[in-house]
């Protein structure tokens, strides 16, 4: 768990975005289709609500995502994305929410001329990043990163699986940070049609470990319905990747205008919201 | 480092090993170690006495350790040929195969999935998958399903659904990043048999152990055939799974408890030189820009990167972004390596050399002419170390190459990269006319 930040770019600022209302948070593959247009659809959805999010930085074996990620990550590379260009991309995001860079170890692990996670966590903090979500890093190898996060006030988010048992579950608890991103259901990310009984039974698991961690519920969220639902079952926040990377694609495919698909990323964006919102009861704006 | 790490029983190699795979993969992974642990490490319910059976009746083990006549007088050393081409399915791969579908049934798995480069792992456990009776699936790249046809057909033939993966350059690495995918949404009733020396612990100790006999046979059939321990064992390294598999024995006499020794003098096994022959494609330099290696030598060239599960040698640019690889050999064609092997040539147990693709070529039509055996194009690798090397007699007075498998498969690239080239001692292949009659 995080102490003392050290260095000058302060505190991780998510637990901000849980302290209220139910959490909206996210996801984009950064660069994906170019760096201009994912800018703008990064700063679309923060103007949809996103409490917190998740920004992709690609990794060229992404073994944890179905072929929609799969396919934003193949764009972003061909545009040119590298680790260099994306903490630049963080710095010009103009957005004012807390960012967590969701990525793949290697490229963590290979930066900078110290070895171990240390240098890309330094740079990353400094650069704005407040946490970080890395899917081939279970508990076991992750003490490195663990501390270069502790000694530069950073969050690691564990990723608690439909498989997870109850002895894994308490390191992981015991590991993370910021929140904890609870995989709704096995497989890898793409968008679904429901949400899954197993996604109401790792919650339970995970509130009866007695953690005061938010919980945030992701992989297959795409509607309002399932947002609401989630929420309800007594999620703090839903996590949606696939289905926003859906419209980036298609309006690469259909070559529209990006204010356009920012349009639509920000109009799927509120609806999301929404659902989050109306799970927790509370009601949902109607006119926007 | 203590015996216990350098044989991995913790998941490290020195500074290589370890398993970055994702959390929901991983109850099943400890649920596969401690089956390692139980069943092959201690022989619980006899599972390693069913094994050897099987591997016997079923493989055809041991396969035999044969002199090269020609090649022995060709290079001034007695060379010997570990006939692992012999194995059921013409692969060594047959050992590993056969091992993790019979672990997964001792495990209570229902389901098999695995991928494959060459065609001969895929291959190997289609057979291994229809001899338990567990359906199977295999990922297998386009490319490599174009360069290798034969074995498409075989799997089919022994009852496997072979699924083509299309994302990226269509090989080895693509097919794994897929199978990885269908085990992380499968994975409570499946089990996931890697095809080599590679991933998260405990695979790289278990695949090794389970190829274990390669050495421990190799190091009996020596002593018989010419009186002592060979002085130098040369295999080809893609993963390095028949390479581990030849090595191992002489790494770490009696690792696994069981195993027949040798009648050597102990401790003799140190003083046996191990090569690993890596693809070393059309040239050793990589292009950054364009994320491209073209060879799979990630021993002699790559660097210390996470793939695929396990710390290791592997080829990346300089973010950490993973090359494509090359060979003319698609079982070799291969970006990362085994963490043992990587951590062997660090503490320089093993010497890490590579051969380019138009030695391998010549190497296959070589051993085919002059000892009347068609090798696969990863052996072929091995082979032509002897040739490419200065002086062979340098190497010792026995030298044994383990002929990881046969080249039936490869015909049709053989040929047709036989002809792209004017190669020295190749046959001349152009033999039917354009209706498929003989010219
Ligand atoms: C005949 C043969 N030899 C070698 C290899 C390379 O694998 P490894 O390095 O794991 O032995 C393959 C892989 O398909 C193969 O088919």
């Amino acid at each position: 768990m995080s102490d003392e930040p050290m260095g000058g770019a302060g505190q991780s600022r998510i637990p901000e975005a849980f302290d209220g209302e139910p959490a909206f948070v996210p996801y984009l593959a950064a660069g994906d289709p170019n760096y201009e247009a994912s800018l703008e659809y990064v700063e679309a959805l923060a103007r949809a609500g996103a409490d917190c999010i998740e920004l992709g930085l690609p990794f060229s074996e992404p073994i944890a995502e179905g072929p929609t990620i799969q396919q934003a990550v193949v764009r972003s590379l061909e545009g040119g994305m590298t680790v260099e260009r994306y903490f630049e991309f963080v710095s010009d995001l103009d957005v004012d929410v807390p960012l967590v860079c969701m990525t793949y170890y290697n490229l963590i692990y290979r930066y900078g001329e110290a070895e171990g996670p240390e240098p890309f966590v330094e740079r990353a903090a400094a650069e704005g990043i407040d946490g970080f979500v890395v899917p081939d890093l279970p508990a076991e190898e992750a003490g490195p990163l663990r501390e270069a996060c502790d000694e530069h006030g950073r969050d690691l988010v564990s990723i608690v699986a439909p498989t997870t048992g109850e002895e894994r579950l308490q390191r992981l608890v015991d590991l993370a940070s910021g929140y904890l991103y609870i995989q709704a259901r096995l497989g890898v990310t793409g968008a679904r049609q429901s949400v899954s009984d197993r996604t109401a039974e790792s919650l339970a698991r995970v509130a009866e470990t007695g953690t005061d961690l938010p919980r945030a519920v992701g992989f297959g969220i795409s509607s309002f319905e399932q947002a609401r639902d989630v929420i309800a079952a007594g999620a703090d926040g839903v996590i949606v990747g696939s289905a926003l990377v859906d419209i980036v694609a298609e309006g690469h495919e259909a070559d529209r205008p990006v204010a356009e698909t920012a349009d639509r990323l920000e109009e799927l964006g509120r609806e999301l919201k929404e659902g989050a919102l109306a799970g927790a009861g509370t009601e949902a704006s109607q006119a926007d | 480092m203590s015996e216990q790490q350098r044989r991995g029983g913790d998941g490290k190699f020195g500074r290589y090993g370890g398993q970055y795979v994702p959390e929901a993969l991983m109850p099943a992974i400890e649920e596969l170690t401690d089956a390692y642990e139980r069943y092959v490490l201690e022989n619980e319910d006899g599972f390693m006495d069913e094994f050897r059976e099987r591997l016997r009746d079923f493989g055809g083990r041991p396969t035999p350790l044969g002199r090269a006549d020609q090649l022995s007088e060709r290079y001034g050393v007695e060379v010997y040929l570990k006939r692992e081409d012999l194995l059921h399915g013409g692969a060594h791969k047959l050992n590993n195969a056969l091992g993790q579908c019979l672990l997964a049934k001792y495990m209570g798995k229902e389901r098999i999935v695995a991928e494959t480069g060459a065609g001969q792992h895929g291959t190997a456990t289609a057979m291994a998958a229809a001899h338990l009776d567990m359906p199977c699936e295999i990922y297998m790249g386009r490319r490599d399903i174009n360069r290798q046809r034969p074995n498409v057909f075989r799997m089919r033939i022994n009852g496997a659904e072979v699924n083509p993966v299309d994302i990226g350059r269509g090989t080895l690495k693509e097919a794994i990043n897929e199978t990885m995918r269908d085990w992380a949404t499968t994975v409570e009733t499946t089990h996931y048999v890697i095809g080599s020396v590679v991933g998260p612990h405990p695979f790289p100790s278990m695949v090794r152990d389970f190829h274990r006999p390669i050495s421990a046979e190799t190091k009996r059939q020596s002593v018989e055939a010419f009186g002592q321990l060979p002085d130098a064992v040369v295999a080809c390294a893609g993963g390095g799974s028949n390479t581990m598999g030849i090595f191992s024995e002489f790494v770490d006499p009696g690792g696994l408890p069981g195993t027949d020794p040798a009648n050597n003098e102990p401790g003799a096994e140190d003083d046996v030189d191990l090569y690993a022959v890596e693809a070393g494609g059309s040239s050793l330099a990589v292009d950054e820009a364009r994320g491209v290696a073209p060879n799979s030598a990630s021993l002699s060239t790559g660097t210390e990167g996470v793939l695929h599960g396990a710390r290791t040698k592997v080829l990346q640019d300089g973010d950490g972004q993973i090359m494509e690889s090359h060979s003319v050999s698609s079982g070799l064609d291969y970006a990362g390596v085994g963490p043992e092997l990587a951590n062997l040539v660090d503490e320089g147990r093993v010497e890490a050399v590579n051969v380019d693709d138009d030695a391998a070529l010549e190497a296959f039509h070589r051993l085919s002419q002059d000892e009347g055996i068609i090798p696969a194009l990863e052996t072929a690798h091995a082979l032509a170390y002897l040739e490419e090397h200065d002086d062979p007699t340098e190497l010792g007075e026995y030298v044994v190459v383990n002929v990881s498998g046969r080249g039936d498969k490869d015909l049709e690239s053989a040929i047709e990269e036989t002809a792209k080239r004017d190669l020295p001692n190749a046959p001349e292949m152009d033999v039917f006319d354009e209706h498929g009659g003989l010219r």
